[in-house]
């Protein structure tokens, strides 16, 4: 048994019925692995008691799950009513530019993904970017060069 | 022109800074409302709740108290009561409830605490999206410090979602919760009746809840007496878009987005003229600019044909083509049809298609005539409100900007050209038509 299959035992055992468990499970699985392997659905399937394919059906409706490899770095660029008028198109641009790749791919490295997303409930002061799960904002076209220095980097 | 002090109610004691530290929210008066409706007991607690009227945060603004009320008594229930919070915000143009986690986490979970105790609650939920991870982080915090000083008396468990916009229509959350694709179920039966694991789960949004510790410190008459009649006390309106300063601001019921937009927000930039206002989030149908000295309150905004919904403003200024804004918004709820019922899931793509179209000139005038027959057929047909959310938005930029559209269509493009503020606008969508992301997009 690895240490995975005991984490979601045991985050399993926080609710009510484990199948609860399953967005938490396959979080953790998705951060073991990178993405959901077949390997890891087998592994989460099995600790809660349920099938590969019943978890790769949920996995493949929410958008923070990958079935395929992303970069080690994910970028989310919001481009939706709020963002789109202040200008995320340009900074997803300038993204794409320092990149050197389009929205919805992975730099050939493998390093970073990047991505067009609906809101992400940053609005007031956009365009929101999201790196990693956390939020940047306001997020300029000029301000894109050095945050992509910096994952670079890091 | 200077007005009274207005209110703060939810942020209350948040002004200067953040208000994490459970000493620092003590110091607020917090947790007081919590062992008065001790005191008071569920049935006068609930009774405060219901007279003080407060209606729905989340959208549909339907009144707590009396959904609290379709509740069977502890007593009669033959499983488990919960009490299950909505903190999926994904409505574009909404960030109330990521402010309200963030700045006074423990008013959540003092309203949790009281609401449970008003309806006899066994365990509580919080459904928090999963992007909001450093609000999941300040949440989780927050409460292990309520534990710890023995504040919870019924537990809650927060629970994060992993990105799907459907999750915050309230059966597609339960599904979600209950492990499942977050699918919406047919209603009735109602979530008050048949909800968390079939049994009787009262949902509201986090601001509706973090609003009941001021209706039990104040008295739920003395609440109903803020704001105007049938739209009781105040709102944390979520302010974006082409406006100087966006974020959110809490007003009471009845301030007019004139207020809001220019006081509060400083106007439009550089002197820009007003064109649009979204007043509740984007599946609210759109208002044009001589409505900016309405009532922000329930009532006023539906008489004006749209609804005050999530209470999220986005201000659009004259620099946006209308039919690159309908189409975003399409594309959004093309992109977040959960694919359950037919008339959704082929109506938001069929205007999804037929915008595109007419956005970029190819579309003839019958198309656009097409739209508004889609439009229709998806209204009032779907299982949940997603589809209606699309369909009505979406006739209301061709009713109020049928010009835009028609000029589209005549000069085979777009009349503003680069001159747009949406010019180049881009949506995940782009990204699956194009199969960059095929892989992921065929699973
Ligand atoms: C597609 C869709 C998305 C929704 N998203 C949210 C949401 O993110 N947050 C929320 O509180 N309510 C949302 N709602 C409304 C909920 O279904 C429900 O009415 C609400 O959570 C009830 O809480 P309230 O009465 O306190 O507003 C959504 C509804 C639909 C149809
Ligand atoms: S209206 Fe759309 S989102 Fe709602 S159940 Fe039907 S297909 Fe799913």
């Amino acid at each position: 048994m690895t240490g995975l299959f005991a984490e979601i035992q045991a985050v399993a055992g926080r609710y009510p019925e484990p199948k609860s468990a399953v967005l938490p499970a396959l979080r953790l699985a998705q951060e073991h692995y990178g993405h959901l392997t077949p390997e890891a659905l087998r592994e989460v399937a099995s600790a809660l008691g349920t099938t590969p394919a019943y978890c790769r059906g949920i996995a493949s409706f929410y958008d923070m799950f990958h079935l395929a490899p992303v970069g080690e770095h994910m970028i989310d660029v919001c481009t939706n009513a709020s963002c789109a008028l202040v200008g995320a198109a340009q900074v997803l641009e300038a993204f794409e530019r320092e990149l050197g790749i389009r929205a919805g791919e992975t730099t050939p490295d493998g390093r970073i993904t990047l991505r067009s997303a609906e809101c992400l409930g940053g609005c007031g002061s956009g365009t929101v970017v999201s790196i990693d799960e956390r939020y940047r904002q306001p997020v300029k076209p000029e301000d894109v060069p050095a945050i992509v220095e910096e994952l670079r980097r890091g | 022109m200077a007005k009274a002090k207005h209110p703060i109610l939810v942020l209350a004691g948040a002004e200067q800074g953040d208000l994490r530290a459970l000493e620092d929210y003590r110091r607020a008066g917090g947790y007081a409302s919590l062992e008065k409706a001790r005191k008071l007991g569920p049935g006068a607690t609930l009774e405060q709740i219901k007279q003080a009227a407060v209606r729905g945060r989340g959208g549909a603004g339907f009144q707590m108290g009396q959904k609290a009320s379709f509740l069977p008594s502890p007593g009669q229930a033959k499983s488990p009561i919960y009490l299950v919070v909505n903190a999926d915000e994904s409505e574009p143009g909404a960030f109330k409830d990521r402010e309200i986690i963030n700045r006074v986490p423990h008013r959540l979970i003092e309203g949790i605490q009281i609401a449970a105790l008003a309806i006899g609650a066994e365990r509580c939920f919080v459904y928090i999206r999963g992007e909001y991870l450093s609000e999941y982080e300040v949440l989780s915090a927050a409460l292990a410090e309520a534990e710890a000083a023995k504040l919870v008396s019924v537990p809650i468990l927060v629970h994060r979602g992993a990105g799907a916009y459907i999750c915050g229509e309230e059966t597609a959350l339960l599904e979600s919760l209950e492990g499942k694709r977050g699918q919406p179920r047919s209603k009735p039966p109602f979530p008050a009746l048949v909800g968390l694991y079939n049994s009787p789960t009262l949902i509201n949004n986090v601001e509706t809840i973090a609003t009941v510790p001021k209706v039990i410190e104040l008295g739920g008459e003395a609440y109903a007496k803020i704001g105007v009649k049938d739209s009781t006390g105040t709102r944390v309106f979520s302010l974006s878009g082409d406006v100087v300063r966006g974020g959110n601001y809490e007003l009471p019921h009845g301030t007019s987005f004139r207020e809001l937009i220019y006081d509060c927000g400083g106007g439009i930039a550089a002197g820009r003229k007003l064109k649009a206002i979204i007043p509740g989030g984007s599946s609210s149908p759109v208002l044009p600019a001589d409505q900016v000295d309405l009532s922000m309150d329930f009532d006023s905004v539906q008489k004006a044909g749209s609804f005050l919904g999530s209470a999220s403003v986005i201000v659009i200024d004259e620099r946006a083509c209308m039919v690159q804004l309908a189409l975003r918004i399409g594309q959004f709820y093309m992109n977040e049809s959960c694919g359950k019922c037919t008339p959704c899931r082929e109506g938001t793509r069929w205007i999804e298609m037929i915008l595109r179209k007419i956005e970029q000139g190819r579309a003839s005038h019958a198309e656009l005539d097409l739209l508004a027959d889609v439009c229709d057929r998806v209204l009032g047909k779907c299982l949940c409100a997603l589809g209606d959310s699309d369909a009505m938005a979406v006739a209301s930029y061709v009713k109020h900007f049928r010009a835009e559209f028609e000029a589209h269509i005549e000069q085979g493009g777009c009349p503003y050209g680069d001159t747009s503020s949406l010019a180049g606008v881009r949506s995940p969508v782009d990204e699956i038509y194009r199969g960059r992301i095929g892989q992921e997009a065929a699973l």
